[in-house]
């Protein structure tokens, strides 16, 4: 008797909470994934493609399915190191098949700059920004509009005669920052 | 609650802040002079922002001559504080310059090079306070370039003109760092200014009661103050016990009302306002005097110079000056820091150019036994013991020896829940700290960095956006182009079906596109045959020749119209002749290949242009050569496509050529044949010797790349058929976009060859 008891307590108990976790399931469902989304976040939006994705919202969803970390070369070693907090894995260098040649000597940002005298108004470095940061018309002279420009280096390739460069941004008291090296500080271990 | 903290302070008795400290106070050195008055220095260095917020748009120019007190930018913002001219004299530049900021960056400096007259400008002095509104009070503030004179640079006008319910106007006067007097000297000499302007602050402000705090170490001033503020009830001048950093904001309305401002609030939303003693004083100048901020006292002191004292200093005078003033002692040492600010939150200049702005209140020049750790270059930074000192005197209550951990460790989430931005780079820590860890350099990289952070998730946020806009538009515009195409094809179907006249019609001219596809192709087939077996072939091919008839009559018609006023009708006709001549030759020769033919419509349109452009001067015998020029020009056309182009690259070279010589002839009559007749002759030989080097030219061109030259036969063509359609203005367009294609030509060779090098290499 006492067993029967028992049993019929606890099968009542499981069918309680087994309900309740159905309702809940279904009644605080999460549509969108939200590692993504915090992944996207970590993701310096520069749209560039680099890593074989196109855009960084894609890349996060692949990375959340599994894809390599290392692949975001304007995030360099920060958002590795971010994004392998995030996914609980190691981090990795840099892939160097991902990365924009040569090293970047300082991690200055860069934005994109037209010679403007040797714009011939072809469109092409229109069509290719992804975040619409250059304005012109065809035959026109085109520009960039630095404070739009994520420094992602895709016009540059599409220019038939050149005339994009990327410079880095000058330093002035505004993104000025006090530098560890300039004022007598000693490292400790 | 008001009442309470009024009756209180009238007892003498005030609250306390948390921690503080009480460094040596070496105000002795400056606190017995009056405030010097100093000659004029040869240059001013005036940078264009001297506060926070934005620099203003520039009003002179290099070369310009100056009155004192001249505007030198307009305010078009109101975080934006205009400058103005200290004294009369010339523009000499307006250029980058070191400015007075830790990081020793440059800025916009505008170079004045001073004349000594000092001649003000026309001022309007305001003998009665009461004609004016309260709106115009503001403005002439504004217009004075007046920011915070205690060291943040706030635009006073935006302070003066809160519309808060304000209960508490705060005077400034506890100058509670070491070394400098200068707010101590000004209410000492200028007592009545200073509270004739707290009285326009009033008039603005509208608070409860009004309080001046002054630390109990400058009796003087205390006593100066209280002389002058007798008669008003609303001015209480507290005297507060001196301990740093009571002159900080925060600290202040705590000690003075008892209310601490918590973290994230401005003062101005517990109804405090807070103004620095140096300000008031330059609101009664620039209201009452209309003079505006110009000059500032600065408290030039420390043991390395012979002299310490307090100057009147114009704005943008260069440090160096100010130190040849008070002798410094070795002016000559490298090593000698000078330090902008006091002691505790002071920075150390990068250049003795730098300028005195609205803010900078104290040159230090300390001698080396008086501040020893301004002279070394290593840092004595020895482990954190975890002492808690740093903790018990931090007036902000933070925890100084968590925050310098997260900061060395870069963790900026924990310094954030740790409050970091509620420190306000007092310096308390570092000075108590028994280890000499620099622990506000450490606070200020992290705040530094932190706020770079800031930025770039702004950025990146906003690049996000744009990148979504940017799809969902191309999408969009996908979709309509479809949408579009779908439309039009309906729409020609449905007309095609319909059996009115016009879809009728509209049927027939399909067909006859297809029977003129067909005759092409038959034609092809069949070259020089003269009787074509189709109808509608010989329609087609005639088609074209009335095509390039009409192109030869257009540019006939033009140079008969220019060629009006010229005495020989036989060579008009005789040129119409030719052109005949030439349209019959281009016909013949355009049932072959049109291609061909439009080439040859191309080279006579730009030979009809010639002609007209060397008007009068064209005589009977030059138009007939150009004539058999043209003739040959045709006939190398006709041999294949590379040749003609040739033929077009010969063409244009003449054509140059003859527009010279026309230009020269201009000048001499038409009797004169004889000796046009040998320039002419001359031409032409040059003109064969240009032809002979295009041939060459083209020749290697498409022997490099066959496909390139065929592209730029292409382009020659067209280029040609521009430079007739086009006006002469245009020219130099057309030869930018020739060059820019070039230069992309050249780009992809190299290409191609790095390619093929890169294989062979591969290959080995």
């Amino acid at each position: 008797m006492n067993i029967l008891l028992a049993i019929l307590v606890l099968g009542s108990i499981a069918a309680i909470f087994g309900a309740l976790l159905g309702f809940a399931s279904v009644r605080f469902k999460v549509d969108a994934d939200p590692i993504v989304d915090q992944l996207d976040a970590l993701l310096p939006q520069t749209q560039c493609g680099q890593c074989g994705y196109p855009g960084c919202k894609p890349y996060a969803q692949a990375v959340s399915e599994g894809e390599a970390i290392n692949k975001c070369a304007p995030g360099g070693e920060d958002t590795i190191k971010k994004i392998a907090d995030l996914m609980g894995v190691e981090v990795q260098p840099l892939d160097d098949s991902h990365a924009t040649g040569d090293t970047p000597k300082s991690n200055r940002p860069k934005v994109a700059f037209v010679i403007e005298e040797d714009c011939i108004g072809c469109t092409k470095c229109i069509q290719a920004c992804p975040v619409d940061a250059i304005i012109g018309a065809a035959k026109q002279m085109h520009t960039i509009i630095i404070d739009e420009c994520t420094g992602c280096d895709l016009c540059v390739a599409p220019c038939p005669v050149d005339c994009i460069e990327m410079r880095e941004l000058p330093d002035t008291i505004h993104n000025w920052q006090w530098d560890l090296t300039s004022i007598p500080v000693k490292q400790l271990d | 609650m008001v009442e309470s903290v009024i009756e209180r302070i009238t007892r003498g008795r005030f609250w306390d802040f948390h921690g503080g400290i009480h460094p040596p106070e070496q105000k002795f050195l400056t606190k017995n002079k009056p405030i010097k008055q100093l000659a004029l220095p040869k240059q001013l260095i005036i940078p264009l922002q001297q506060h926070i917020g934005r620099e203003g748009d520039l009003l002179v120019s290099i070369g310009d001559h100056v009155l004192k007190g001249q505007a030198l930018t307009l305010s078009t913002n109101p975080m934006v504080v205009p400058i103005h001219a200290p004294t009369s004299g010339v523009i000499s530049a307006i250029k980058m310059s070191v400015i007075a900021h830790p990081s020793g960056l440059s800025q916009l400096c505008v170079f004045l090079d001073v004349d000594g007259e000092d001649t003000w400008r026309k001022r309007e002095v305001c003998p009665d306070l009461a004609q004016l509104s309260n709106h115009e009070i503001i403005e002439k503030i504004a217009d004075a370039g007046i920011a915070g004179m205690g060291g943040a640079g706030f635009p006073t006008h935006i302070k003066a003109n809160s519309k808060a319910d304000i209960k508490f106007l705060i005077i400034n006067g506890a100058e509670c760092e070491p070394y400098i007097t200068s707010d101590d000297l000004l209410m000492m000499e200028q007592s009545n200014a200073i509270v004739d302007g707290i009285k326009i602050l009033d008039r603005l402000l509208t608070p409860t009661v009004i309080l001046i705090g002054i630390e109990d170490n400058k009796p003087k001033a205390i006593q100066a103050l209280q002389q002058a503020t007798k008669t008003i009830d609303k001015i209480k001048v507290c005297v507060v016990p001196t301990k740093y950093p009571t002159g900080g904001e925060k600290q202040l309305v705590q000690i003075l009302t008892g209310q601490e401002v918590k973290s994230g609030r401005l003062p101005i939303h517990d109804g405090i306002v807070m103004q620095n003693i140096a300000t008031c004083f330059a609101i009664n100048e620039a209201v009452r005097h209309d003079t505006p901020l110009i000059r500032r006292v600065v408290t030039v002191t420390g043991q390395a110079l012979k002299k310490p004292q307090n100057v009147w200093a114009l704005l943008g005078t260069p440090v160096n000056f100010l130190l040849e003033q008070c002798d410094v002692e070795n002016i000559n040492n490298e090593k000698q820091p000078v330090i902008m600010g006091g002691p505790m939150m002071g920075f150390s200049v990068s250049s003795e150019l730098v300028p005195i702005v609205k803010t900078s209140n104290c040159i230090l020049v300390p001698s080396k036994t008086e501040m020893p750790s301004a002279f070394e270059k290593e840092s004595k930074e020895v482990e954190c013991i975890r002492c808690g000192q740093c903790s018990d005197v931090c007036p902000s209550q933070l925890l100084p020896q968590e925050l310098q951990w997260s900061a060395k460790a870069k963790d900026y989430s924990q310094l954030e829940k740790l409050n970091l931005r509620d420190c306000i780079d007092c310096g308390a820590c570092a000075y108590v700290c028994p280890s000499q860890i620099p622990l506000v350099h450490y606070y200020r990289i992290a705040k530094a960095e932190i706020r770079q952070q800031q930025q770039l998730d702004l950025k990146a946020e906003k690049a996000k956006i744009r990148f979504e806009a940017r799809k969902l538009r191309l999408e969009k515009e996908k979709i309509a182009r479809q949408e579009k195409h779908k439309k039009a094809a309906a729409a020609r179907k449905a007309a095609m079906n319909k059996a009115t006249p016009e879809a009728e019609g509209a049927k027939s001219a399909v067909a006859a596109a297809l029977a003129r596809v067909k005759a092409k192709k038959a034609s092809k087939e069949q070259t020089s045959t003269a009787d074509s077996p189709s109808n509608s072939s010989a329609d087609n091919v005639d088609d074209q020749k009335s095509q390039v008839a009409a192109a030869i009559a257009r540019a006939k018609a033009k140079k008969k119209l220019k060629e009006v006023s010229s005495d020989k009708p036989i060579t008009n006709s005789e040129t119409v002749n030719s052109v005949a001549e030439v349209e019959a030759t281009s016909t013949q020769q355009t049932s072959p290949e049109d291609k061909k033919a439009k080439i040859a419509a191309a080279v006579a349109r730009a030979k009809a242009k010639k002609l007209s452009k060397s008007t009068e001067t064209t005589d009977k015998a030059s138009a007939n050569e150009e004539i058999t020029e043209e003739i040959s020009v045709q006939k190398t056309v006709n041999s294949d496509d590379k040749k003609a182009k040739i033929a077009a690259a010969i063409a244009k070279a003449k054509a140059k050529k003859l527009k010279n010589t026309a230009s020269i002839s201009d000048g001499e009559k038409q009797s004169d044949d004889a000796p046009i007749q040998n320039t002419v002759n001359a031409d032409d030989k040059k003109a064969k010797v240009a032809a002979a080097i295009a041939k060459a030219k083209s020749k290697a061109l498409s022997k490099a790349n066959a496909k390139t030259a065929a592209e730029e036969k292409v382009e020659a063509s067209e280029n040609d058929n521009n430079g007739d359609v086009l006006p002469d203005g245009a020219t130099d367009k057309k030869a930018k976009i020739a060059a820019a294609i070039a230069k992309a030509k050249a780009k992809k060779k190299l290409k191609e060859t790095n390619a093929v090098e890169e294989n062979n290499q591969d290959g080995v």
